[in-house]
């Protein structure tokens, strides 16, 4: 137990709120705490949808969850249910074996609704394209309201990507 | 030294790894795979092709392990009757591979006795139907079918008090899709059954419609946790069909960037593992270094996960006296920082409680299925493509290769810690020998119906490319082989007799790829 607390009161706190090479995730983030607040009365609840990725998206939206970027600390929670979520993380094209569980999910959550496509695949289908087994950009299946680019996307872009659909959501 | 096998010629195939190639009659084929599997070989990949434009049917290739190397044995399989001896008795591993064959392919593994081992679909749920096969030359990349009704049929478990819990496809928590059926009494797990193939995107079928340079940024994007192992191991197979020679600086920096790859992993899997035993602490450190790491690739290389600085030829990135001496601090600080988390770790009551007899694979096991990178050399298989047979530039560097005996959770944990030592060790000594060189070398030709293959050690298991030749500089057929392929069975074992809420753990503990083995 020392040695937990010692390895603690060394590193400290290191959540940032600019960090270096992102210096407009400041602004990003305090927009966002600022919008969901005011929209949502309580924590955003995001589901994350693999369609098929590479699973390059994914190690960005775990990195999302690293102390730096304090999610929580944002009004931000990943949920484990469709039902609960008012946003829909979508990651990759959308493999032709994931379609219909994407379409599912997407008509298990309730409105809002919200749908952000993750990266170059989500966007466009990406390196994979469309084919016999993928049916390439997320919106060629379900509504998005917002696609981040990016190969993959970084943890600002995303979180960028968020909240513009919650201020699009708030404005309209 | 060219290795012997029964009635078998082998002819050398180019290359950084050493292998050779041969084509046999089926008796022969079988008769090789017995004798490689009797003598403790093993079965690394098994794919098949379409081979009909040339006048001889189908084929199916097997690679396979020996000591001296990978052997790929060929086997011509008519147009009129395609079917070929199954290797599923010899390498349970063949089993989803075959079922991936037929479905992509149309060629069926039978056993002696003249039916098929496991007749159901892998790859294939219904987007395209059973008598279309999408690697098959003639069928369209562009083609869409309706789709059709997906009847999957489990294995059924009975017996008194037994319960079926379905789990997935899409799963709570940021996780790859996939479908897990368990088999409970009580609290216990009876038996798993996976069922992969959800993110099937025609990853093979791909690549038959670029060029052979292209193909890179796609290898780069089968299992994007692994982009570095994947672009040097489709690299190493094109470079060795071109004879191309990428200069010691570039292997070096390859290198680099490989055990780059491996930390990151390995700190990200090591922060999990310790969340999943209620130990957040451990996951708010780990991947506190993880992303410092993430950021020196991006200021360095220019892409946090390295990918498509790799590239045939050679590199598309170098460090210069400031970089390498940035990255050297960064080595030594790690290794402080992981030791004083390895001793929290090692000497907390409650992981220790939760991950030792967790999840058991025994070496026993893991040597019938084949079990290959981590998770065999956390079950006493010592085996690490990076020490033997060992590649360039590896082979100045006498890489340890950890390993350790009980199988679990703990286990597992331990290859991690002392890989991550190892690899920040390598780093330090990569950097220090960096020779002079050009970043990339020019390719030189690809005559049409080369062959080549990359075989590269990556954070999971061994990474392998097989990539031939088309006209004109296309590729015609290119099978990357994810180590997941082997070890997602063996976590079918090793979640037996476990409770049910262990499951999430000896799956992080394993951390397998989905997209590389749905291709
Ligand atoms: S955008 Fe890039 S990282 Fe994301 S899933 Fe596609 S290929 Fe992978």
């Amino acid at each position: 137990m020392y040695r937990l607390l010692k390895q603690i009161a060394k590193v400290g706190i290191v959540t940032e709120a600019a960090p270096a090479p992102d210096a407009s995730l400041r602004a990003i983030a305090q927009r966002l705490d600022d919008v969901v607040l005011k929209h949502f009365g309580r924590a955003l609840a995001i589901r994350h949808v693999d369609a098929g990725s590479c699973n390059g998206c994914e190690l960005e939206i775990h990195a999302l969850n690293s102390p730096y970027y304090n999610l929580e600390g944002l009004g931000i929670k990943f949920v484990a249910s469709p039902r609960h979520a008012d946003l829909l993380l979508v990651t990759g094209p959308v493999a032709r074996n994931m379609e219909e569980a994407l379409r599912r999910t997407y008509d298990a959550t309730p409105e809002p609704k919200l749908v952000v496509a993750i990266g170059d695949c989500g966007c466009d289908g990406g390196v994979f394209g469309e084919s016999y087994a993928s049916r390439g950009r997320v919106a060629n299946v379900i509504p998005v309201d917002v696609a981040v680019p990016g190969c993959p996307p970084s943890p600002a872009a995303i979180l960028q990507g968020i909240l513009t659909a919650v201020d699009a959501c708030r404005a309209g | 030294m060219t290795p012997t096998l029964p009635n078998i010629v082998l002819a050398p195939v180019s290359g950084a790894v050493p292998a050779w190639r041969a084509e046999a009659d089926a008796a022969h084929w079988r008769a090789a795979c017995e004798h490689v599997a009797q003598a403790g070989g093993r079965l690394a990949a098994l794919w098949a092709s379409d081979e009909r434009a040339r006048g001889t049917g189908y084929r199916v290739c097997a690679l396979l392990v020996v000591h001296e190397g990978l052997v790929c044995l060929e086997l011509r399989v008519p147009q009129d009757a395609p079917v070929y001896p199954d290797l599923a008795a010899l390498f349970p591993a063949a089993g989803r591979m075959q079922r991936a064959a037929f479905d992509l392919v149309g060629v069926r593994a039978l056993r002696p006795e003249g039916d098929v081992p496991d007749p159901r679909p892998w790859l294939r749920h219904g987007a395209w139907p059973e008598d279309a096969f999408p690697l098959r030359r003639d069928f369209e990349a562009a083609g869409t079918f309706p789709t059709e009704l997906d009847r999957y049929r489990f294995v059924k478990v009975e017996g008194e008090g037994v319960h079926e819990i379905p789990v997935g496809p899409v799963h709570a928590g940021t996780i790859e899709p996939g479908h897990f059926r368990f088999s409970i009494v009580g609290e216990k797990l009876l038996r798993l059954e996976e069922r992969l193939g959800y993110k099937h995107k025609g990853i093979e079928k791909r690549f038959t419609a670029l060029s052979l340079e292209d193909g890179a940024r796609l290898a780069g994007r089968i299992s994007g946790d692994s982009t570095v192992a994947y672009a040097w191991a489709y690299a190493m197979a094109l470079e060795g069909i071109t004879g191309a020679q990428p200069s010691a600086r570039a292997l070096g920096l390859r290198a680099l960037l490989l055990e780059r790859e491996r930390v990151a992993n390995h700190l990200g899997d090591l922060g999990y593992l310790g969340n999943d035993c209620a130990l957040a602490f451990g996951f708010a450190q780990f991947w506190r270094m993880k992303e410092d790491l993430l950021r020196a690739n991006q200021a360095l290389f220019g892409h946090r996960y390295l990918m498509d600085r790799i590239v045939p030829g050679g590199v598309r990135c170098d460090v210069d006296a400031a970089g390498a001496k940035r990255l050297v601090g960064e080595a030594l600080r790690l290794k402080d920082e992981l030791r004083a988390m390895r001793s929290i770790y090692y000497n907390h009551a409650g992981l220790q409680d939760r991950c030792i007899t967790t999840g058991r694979l025994t070496p026993r096991n893991a040597a019938r299925l084949g079990v290959v990178g981590l998770a065999a050399r956390a079950s006493g298989h010592a085996m690490d493509a990076r020490a033997h047979p060992g590649f360039a530039p590896y082979d100045r560097f006498s890489p340890k290769v950890a390993s350790h005996r009980n199988g679990d959770v703990a286990a597992r944990i331990v290859v991690r810690f002392e890989e991550a030592f190892e690899s920040l060790r390598l780093q330090r000594v990569i950097l220090e020998q960096l020779a002079d060189g050009p970043r990339q070398v020019p390719l030189g030709a690809a005559p049409e119906g080369a062959f080549g293959l990359g075989w590269v050690e990556g954070w999971r298991g061994e990474v392998i490319v097989a990539l031939e030749a088309g006209a004109d500089g296309r590729t015609r057929r290119c099978h990357p082989h994810d180590p997941s392929w082997q070890n997602w069975p063996a976590l079918e074992h090793a979640v037996i007799g476990n409770i049910v809420p262990d499951f999430p753990l000896i799956n992080k503990s394993f951390n397998l790829s989905y997209s590389g083995q749905d291709l």
